[in-house]
């Protein structure tokens, strides 16, 4: 987190663009510029910005956005609750579809279902969020109008709302988290199937299934825990264009706005708890290893 | 256990349905979407046309200009002025009221204005022959002048960027390029802090302590009385998104849409698709003077004769019928813009005098370098068209493309353009910031002092001058007509056309003020 913190606040400095000269306005002078980075402290010398940050950061205190004059963990705070809903709803949604088609893929291997998962498979990779997220737009929205174009209601103005928002993001963002995992998915389940001992419970007169599920899957989740995990990543990146798309109000949209106008606090703020999000993913996928697998100690 | 399951099930359910028809039910809100997200909540630190307009719903102001270019008294009741020009005395009207209770006095309306004449150009014109303000009571105060200033109540009228907002004291006392961050002001519409979401949505409710003026609105003057309970700006930064949006009915107002998005709304017989800028926006090339070849005035002739604004009309708003050809420096259709002095901008394009320019400047071919912003897509239009005139008459020129944050940031680089500096760039400002030399800032030539490009011309600043002490509107005119004329020859920019972008409204929404800011007062949703 400390290589994390040092490397984002070095890279900011070296980037182009003025957080003076955004804030100024198109009709501002030099001199107007010059004054308001003076206010700003951004005349400070690198070590010094960056040991300030640091004292801050180490008292808890993100800093304060340069344009909203509000506190970069009050405009985190504002925007986790959508990227939250919406990364937890498009996990919950890819694992519960993406599982069992892997594995049901895995089971026909070579038939009709098989090719048809992989065929979704290969057509979810290929489509652009945003491509399948104005045709949701256009079908369930526009044409049928059953659920709303854009935006995001909290929980707490009723989970009927809240839902119904969510929808078209999940179901744009899911659809290449769910081609990922059930790929992963079938070539693990593949691998174990070829096992001896899932030829031994065969022969020992298990319920298909049950040797499916009880023996191959539970074998074979290590490595589709380890993609989840993965994948949060590409889910994190994915949430920004959907984000984008949706109009919903999240840490991915606060991200790209916040880099658009250079305002290095929030920047650094949301850098920070991506990685430490990250962080704890990992931490709870290798965590997870041991559940799914007794041999795994640490 | 699972009965009683089921019950809470059912009546959480029918709580959830009901929560947000019963709050819609009780209020009207009017869901607008702005042009760009408010980030900055001080008027005078920027010049962010999107903050001027989050100012116009919380503040108020002394005066106002009318849609005849009169100014009208606003927050003021009653004002004289001496019989030597020197002294005005304001008195404002009764029942004003901050939006935490406070009466608006003087030395609320004193402190704002000192703030703001510290930012504005024209503000520090009213500054540069100002005396002293003075509180008489608290309802009345004076403006002492060094001399007379015939501009005096159009700087308190001034409509666009920066425009002279009253603020409570308190705030007002705030250092000038210091943000302000407490939104209470005097205006008909309160912001709701609490709830404003940057980067989604900023709302504000009806100040049902405003008192309006009696007078219809015209622009920004006249009554400002508030037809909804609840605004709500949604900011939408994908535009197929907002268009969507506003097909759907879950936005009223969508206050500039992008010319090729007219066709799908248009379709929508539920939807209206309208000009309500009369002034609409002008396009601007504008050089760097510190550097060759365009600290010559040959080569900045040369583009007068190159540049087709018929072409960057189109490729700016993408239809005629959103723009039209502006060949003048101060804003079409209002009373000081005339073609003295255009011709070389006008008619069929002379691209064989543009070439003899170029020769007679002495152009040794040096790269030019256009700093563009491809994020904006009415810079970046201008900036593809400047190449192709630029490579039509000789000149080696290159795009350097970034984002519009890279490109404010690098304008103000004085450095050479190998070293990180520019030759060119485009941006484009609002009718209103053009409409005399007084606000038309890119016109001005004071050298270290002028705006990006710092254009150096004594005869530039001496014509602008010899405007501000015109007396009668004959002489205004001449006078403009004379920094016009010479803005010709001497080039501080080229203008590269008038545009608009046009507003898309649901067709139960009636009464938007047809005006150069999109104001909501006066504004009903059926």
């Amino acid at each position: 987190m400390a290589v994390v913190a040092f490397v984002v606040f070095l890279l900011l400095y070296l980037t182009p663009g003025d957080p003076a000269a955004i804030l100024a306005g198109d009709a501002a002078t030099s001199q107007d510029i010059a004054k308001i980075r003076e206010a700003l402290g951004l005349n400070e010398p690198f070590h010094v910005r960056f040991g300030e940050w640091v004292w801050r950061l180490l008292h808890g205190d993100l800093g304060i956005s340069i344009f909203t004059r509000l506190p970069v963990t009050a405009l985190i705070g504002q925007r986790i609750g959508p990227t939250f809903s919406l990364t937890v709803c498009t996990l919950v949604f890819s694992v519960l579809v993406a599982v069992p088609l892997g594995v049901i893929a895995a089971a026909r291997a070579g038939r009709w279902i098989d090719r048809a998962v992989m065929g979704f498979s290969v057509a979810g990779f290929s489509l652009p969020v945003f491509v399948l997220a104005y045709i949701l737009i256009y079908l369930f929205s526009i044409e049928l109008e059953w659920l709303p174009v854009q935006g995001y209601r909290p929980m707490s103005e009723g989970v009927w709302e809240w839902a119904r928002h969510l929808v078209l993001p999940t179901l744009a963002l899911g659809t290449v988290y769910i081609a990922l995992i059930a790929r992963m998915t079938r070539a693990a389940m593949l691998d174990v199937l070829a096992q001896d001992y899932v030829r031994t419970a065969q022969a020992k007169g298990l319920a298909p299934n049950a040797v499916l599920i009880g023996h191959a899957l539970k074998n074979a989740a290590v490595p589709i825990v380890t993609v989840i995990g993965i994948g949060i990543g590409l889910l994190i990146g994915g949430a920004i264009v959907t984000e984008t798309v949706f109009a919903l109000p999240g840490v991915g949209r606060l991200t790209v706005d916040a880099i658009l106008r250079r305002d290095y606090p929030v920047i650094q703020g949301v850098v920070l708890m991506f990685s430490a999000a990250y962080v704890l993913v990992n931490l709870a996928v290798d965590l997870s290893y041991m559940f799914f697998d007794p041999r795994v100690r640490y | 256990m699972k009965r009683h399951l089921r019950s809470f099930i059912a009546v959480a359910l029918l709580a959830a349905a009901a929560g947000p028809w019963s709050a819609a039910l009780a209020q009207k809100t009017l869901k607008f979407i702005p042009q760009a997200d408010l980030r900055i909540l001080d008027p005078i630190t920027t010049t962010a046309y999107i903050t001027r307009n989050h100012g116009y719903m919380v503040y108020d102001t002394l005066f106002a200009m009318d849609e005849k270019f009169v100014v009208q008294p606003q927050m003021v009741d009653k004002y004289e002025m001496s019989k030597d020009g020197l002294t005005y005395t304001f008195t404002l009207r009764p029942g004003l009221k901050f939006h935490d209770g406070a009466p608006v006095r003087s030395a609320d309306c004193i402190a704002s204005v000192e703030r703001w004449a510290k930012r504005d150009a024209l503000g520090q014109k009213l500054a540069e022959a100002t005396e002293s303000w003075k509180a008489v009571d608290d309802k009345t105060f004076t403006l002492k002048l060094k001399a007379p200033f015939p501009l005096t109540l159009e700087a308190l009228a001034k409509p666009s960027s920066n425009v002279p907002f009253i603020m409570p004291e308190r705030i007002a006392k705030t250092d000038a390029f210091k943000n302000i961050d407490d939104p209470t002001g005097s205006g008909p519409f309160k912001m709701v802090k609490s709830e404003w979401v940057p980067g989604n949505k900023v709302v504000y409710v009806k100040n049902t302590d405003y008192v309006p003026r009696k007078e219809a609105p015209s622009w920004a003057s006249g009554g400002k009385v508030v037809k909804v309970d609840r605004v709500e700006w949604i900011y939408i930064p994908d535009s197929a998104t907002a268009a969507a949006a506003m097909n759907a009915g879950e936005a009223d107002i969508w206050e500039q849409m992008p010319p090729d998005l007219i066709p799908l709304l248009s379709r929508n017989k539920d939807v209206v698709v309208k000009n309500i800028d009369p002034l609409g926006s002008m396009g601007i090339l504008r050089f760097n003077f510190l550097f060759p070849p365009f600290n010559n005035e040959k080569m900045r002739q040369a583009l007068l004769y190159a540049v087709d604004q018929n072409d960057y009309v189109i490729g700016i708003a993408g239809d005629k019928k959103n723009g039209k050809p502006c060949y003048s420096y101060f804003t079409c259709g209002t009373p000081l813009s005339s073609e003295v002095g255009a011709d070389p901008l006008k008619g069929k394009r002379n691209f064989e005098k543009a070439k003899q320019l170029v020769k007679e400047s002495g152009y040794k071919g040096e790269k030019v370098v256009i700093i563009d912003a491809t994020d904006q897509p009415i810079v970046h239009s201008q900036s593809l068209l400047t190449l192709e005139n630029l490579k039509k008459i000789g000149v080696n020129a290159e795009i350097q493309a970034g984002d519009w944050g890279t490109l404010i940031t690098r304008r103000a680089v004085k450095e050479p353009p190998e070293k990180g500096g520019w030759n060119i760039f485009h941006t484009w400002l609002v009718g209103p910031d053009m409409v005399n030399p007084a606000v038309d800032f890119p016109v001005r030539a004071n050298g270290k002092g002028a705006w990006f490009g710092w254009p150096d011309d004594a005869k530039t600043e001496e014509l602008r001058e010899a405007w501000f002490h015109a007396k009668t509107p004959a002489e205004s005119k001449a006078a403009a007509d004379a920094v016009q004329k010479h803005a010709f020859e001497f080039v501080p920019f080229v203008p590269t056309g008038q545009f608009i972008l046009p507003t898309a409204y649901r067709s139960n929404i009636s009464g938007l003020i047809i005006a150069p800011i999109n104001l909501l007062w006066n504004v009903e949703k059926r």
